[in-house]
């Protein structure tokens, strides 16, 4: 019973778009469209080189289609945290406060633009191209880790999304410093880390855990050993990081909320 | 502000470590005439420009159209594209210290840079100004659409797309394969953003670039307002 | 049904102070603020702009936690316990709505229904109900951006009692709305108190909803608790005359030396007298017998003060004698 609320809320929330039938289509085009863009940059730059960071161009595409299908996941629900702001200002957000339901939940589902799956099918597209022309050893396991992956990614993503944003209950522009991580993020991931170096690679790889969402998993898939050393079972973990993570998010939000009720600072 | 700026700051980075990561790769160091400095120098000069010639984000005339609060600027004494105009370039001054700036001090200070020969200085100054007017061409157009186009979301949506990936923000236009490049100096994104630089680090001909520039401003410009006089009469005729 | 103790609540307020550096201080909207509603009541929470009404109701529902002091709402600590108080009261926020803006008003109670776990008879009874009381027959089915303010309203009091709370907070709930809006939605919540039990209890600045709904009156100005009485106790101490009108016959001398007539005003050279009279000295049955005494008496009227005059008063002697502390009485209600 308690579990039917949030499917009965998105359920409702969907039929509202529906009605605008050919504005939605522009619009999750629009989506696809938007996110594709750095499929051009990378397609371009390999019009001029062969490699980037170790990797061929279908190495990179196999990556950048991991994260973009991962990231495009957790748009759909974690993206609504940028309508917080707006939420705060309105009062919105102690009408949520009303009711006998986590505010958390309440934010992710209050809308879904499904014009966002126009990102998760831009990652889709190049993954279905990415994969033929990769040699990905297809045995149970691996097959497991790429249904697994945009799971445990999108998961990584929204964690992201859910830490940014709590810091709006702080700051009243705090949104624009929480796009910079999360759509930040989105890029990063979409190349080998091994393209980056020094303090940004640790901060976007690791304390971000950027790396867990597509570029370990992306070695495991291939098979192929990581140019910057890293042991082989990181490519296994993502699932475990998610979890860290979303515990982590959880905490924050949390102190966030009882920062903005008032027992905070 | 701040929070602008460390967007692009951030942005800036990842750019830069992508790009430096393709030279990198090759066996000169360099692709298309863009060695180490001039990449740096693109990258933080592009994330500066972004605010300054405002690629997306302006629904301001939109938005006024949509309610019908345009009625107001039309009877007005002014030329309203003309005020928009004025409005837009005093943005833009204020932009150039807040925005434009900063970026560019922050890659000046991080990375080896290319500053342009003093005589350039004054050349670059125009065209960023013409890029001013070239994003001004567009977004007028983007937003008059809704005259016709209550919802414009898709005309805005191929707008921030084409500028996103077409005017040289990601990668730099040089990059693209020949026939692109070809055909991309046959629209005004160029103008927007890649041109100024090409001024900064010293690409192309310039008269060829600012000359490109001039075209489009005023092409846009006049464009712009044959769709306004169109748009009067038909708020004239329909009430708005 | 609410219990509130040296209820008391600081907000940290930055100014800018020069160039990125930036004062704090604090300030207390609501300073020490006691009160209890019994089951049943319905208190009007009165005071003007700024005096710390919403943010009373805010740690009433559990949105803010108090700095100090304690609060229990349905036997709960609303600060601790936020979600089992949601289940119990009901709360309407006239300037924010907890409907879904593009939803028909329907779907928003199916909502509510799932969100509150209501079971399906009794939302069905209690939806057709207020469906009838306020009359939502024609607008079930219109999204909700469509509808009026007023049916707008009309909604959101049902939406807040799908669930069936023993305690409706309302907050402004006849702000904006015309006046036979606000006519129909308070004979529905004067109805709701004494068919129902509904305890109720609303900020409003029309003191029509308070003479119509609320028998007792709490006033709150500059975070503390002005007065706590009955409307007409306040009334009563406040402003201790009242006016007896009479018409009469004939023109005589101003009454002022009848007992407990404080003072005088004629009209119509003598034949109508606005006699001010004290009633803690004289009744007014007394009086009109003292009247008639004296001349033969056409017509008569007795005016009460009006609440508005008796909340301007209490703010005016409030002011006045600030540094001798609280002029209106609190009311303990234990």
């Amino acid at each position: 019973m308690a579990e039917a609320i949030y499917p009965r809320i998105l359920h409702a929330r969907l039929r509202g778009q529906l009605s605008y039938r050919a504005s939605f289509l522009l619009d999750c085009l629009a989506q696809a469209v938007a996110q594709g863009g750095e499929v051009v940059v990378i397609l371009v730059l390999f019009n001029r080189v062969t490699a980037l960071g170790g990797f061929s161009v279908d190495e990179v595409l196999l990556v950048y289609a991991l994260a973009s299908t991962a990231f495009g996941l957790s748009d759909l629900f974690a993206g609504q945290l940028n309508a917080l702001p707006a939420y705060i200002r309105e009062g919105t957000f102690d009408v949520l406060l009303l009711r006998p339901l986590g505010t958390l939940p309440q934010v992710m589902v209050s809308d879904l633009p499904l014009k966002r799956i126009g990102r998760v099918f831009t990652g889709l597209v190049v993954l279905g191209y990415a994969l033929p022309h990769n040699d990905v050893v297809w045995t149970p396991w691996s097959v497991g880790l790429l249904v697994v992956t945009p799971v445990a990614g999108s998961v990584i993503f929204s964690g992201i999304w859910v830490v940014a944003c709590s810091v709006c209950f702080w700051l009243v522009d705090g949104q624009e410093l929480a796009n910079t991580v999360t759509y930040g993020s989105n890029t990063f991931t979409s190349y080998p880390i091994s393209v980056y170096s020094g303090w940004l690679r640790r901060l976007m790889a690791f304390v971000v855990p950027g790396a867990f969402v597509a570029y370990y998993p992306a070695l495991a898939l291939l098979d192929k050993p990581d140019p910057l050393g890293g042991p082989g079972w990181l490519g296994w973990v993502g699932p475990v990081v998610a979890v860290l993570v979303a515990g982590l998010a959880g905490l924050v939000w949390k102190t966030a909320v009882r920062h903005y009720r008032g027992t905070g600072s | 502000m701040v929070a602008g700026t460390a967007t692009n700051v951030v942005f800036g980075l990842l750019r830069v470590a992508v790009l430096l990561a393709a030279l990198g790769s090759t066996a000169s160091g360099r692709i298309a005439g863009y060695d180490v400095a001039a990449t740096v120098t693109y990258v933080w000069l592009g994330q500066g420009l972004l605010a300054f010639v405002v690629l997306w984000g302006d629904s301001a005339l939109a938005n006024r159209i949509r309610s019908g609060d345009v009625v107001v600027d039309l009877y007005r004494p002014w030329d309203l594209q003309t005020a928009l105009l004025a409005e837009d370039l005093g943005r833009a001054a204020y932009c150039a210290v807040t925005r434009l700036v900063p970026p560019v001090v922050v890659g000046a200070l991080l990375f080896p840079f290319r500053w342009p020969a003093p005589e350039r200085w004054p050349v670059f100054v125009v065209s960023a100004v013409l890029a001013v007017l070239v994003s001004f061409g567009m977004r007028f157009l983007v937003n008059a659409s809704t005259f016709w186009l209550l919802d414009n979301r898709g005309v805005v949506a191929l707008h921030g797309v084409g500028t996103g990936i077409l005017c040289g923000l990601n990668v730099p236009l040089d990059f693209f394969p020949e026939w692109a490049r070809f055909a991309l100096w046959f629209t005004p994104m160029p103008a927007i953003m890649q041109s100024p630089i090409d001024v900064f680090i010293g690409h192309g001909s310039l008269w060829l670039v600012v000359g490109h520039q001039v075209f489009w401003a005023a092409a846009l410009f006049g464009v712009g307002k044959v769709v306004l006089a169109r748009a009067v009469r038909k708020v004239v005729v329909q009430g708005g | 049904m609410i219990e509130v103790r040296d209820l008391r609540r600081e907000f940290r307020i930055s100014e800018k102070a020069g160039f990125l550096r930036r004062a704090h201080r604090t300030v207390a909207a609501v300073d020490g603020v006691s009160f209890d509603v019994a089951a049943g009541e319905a208190v009007g929470y009165v005071g003007p702009n700024g005096a710390g009404k919403s943010t009373t109701i805010k740690m009433l529902t559990g949105i803010l936690v108090p700095t100090s002091g304690t609060v229990r709402v349905s036997g709960v600590d609303p600060s601790r316990q936020r979600k089992e108080l949601a289940r119990r009261i009901g709360v309407v926020f006239g300037q924010r709505s907890q409907l879904w803006w593009d939803l028909p008003l329907a779907d928003s109670f199916e909502l509510l229904k799932a969100i509150y776990r209501v079971s399906g008879p009794d939302f069905a009874k209690r939806l057709a109900e207020c469906a009838d009381l306020l009359e939502l027959g024609p607008f079930l089915t219109t999204p909700v951006r469509q509808l009026s303010l007023g049916q707008r309203m009309r909604g959101e009091v049902t939406a807040a009692l799908l669930h069936a709370p023993d305690l409706l907070v309302l907050d402004e709930p006849t702000i904006g709305l015309d006046l036979e809006s606000k006519e129909r939605l308070r004979e529905f919540l004067a109805e709701l108190n004494t068919r129902r039990g509904t305890t109720l209890l609303l900020t409003t600045h029309d003191l029509d909803d308070i003479q119509r709904l609320c028998p007792r009156l709490v006033v709150i100005d500059h975070g503390t608790v002005l007065a706590d009485g009955p409307l007409a106790d306040l009334s009563a101490e406040v402003s201790p005359e009242r006016v007896l009108v009479v018409d009469l016959d004939v023109a005589v001398e101003p009454l002022a030396d009848l007992p407990g007539v404080v003072s005088v005003r004629t009209e119509l050279g003598g034949r109508r007298q606005h006699l001010a009279f004290r009633r803690d000295v004289t009744t007014a049955a007394a009086l009109i017998a003292a009247v008639a005494a004296r001349a033969e008496v056409h017509d008569l009227s007795v005016v009460e003060p009006e609440i508005d005059d008796v909340v301007r008063t209490l703010y005016a002697r409030r002011h006045a004698d600030r540094s001798v502390g609280n002029v209106g009485v609190p009311h303990d209600s234990r």
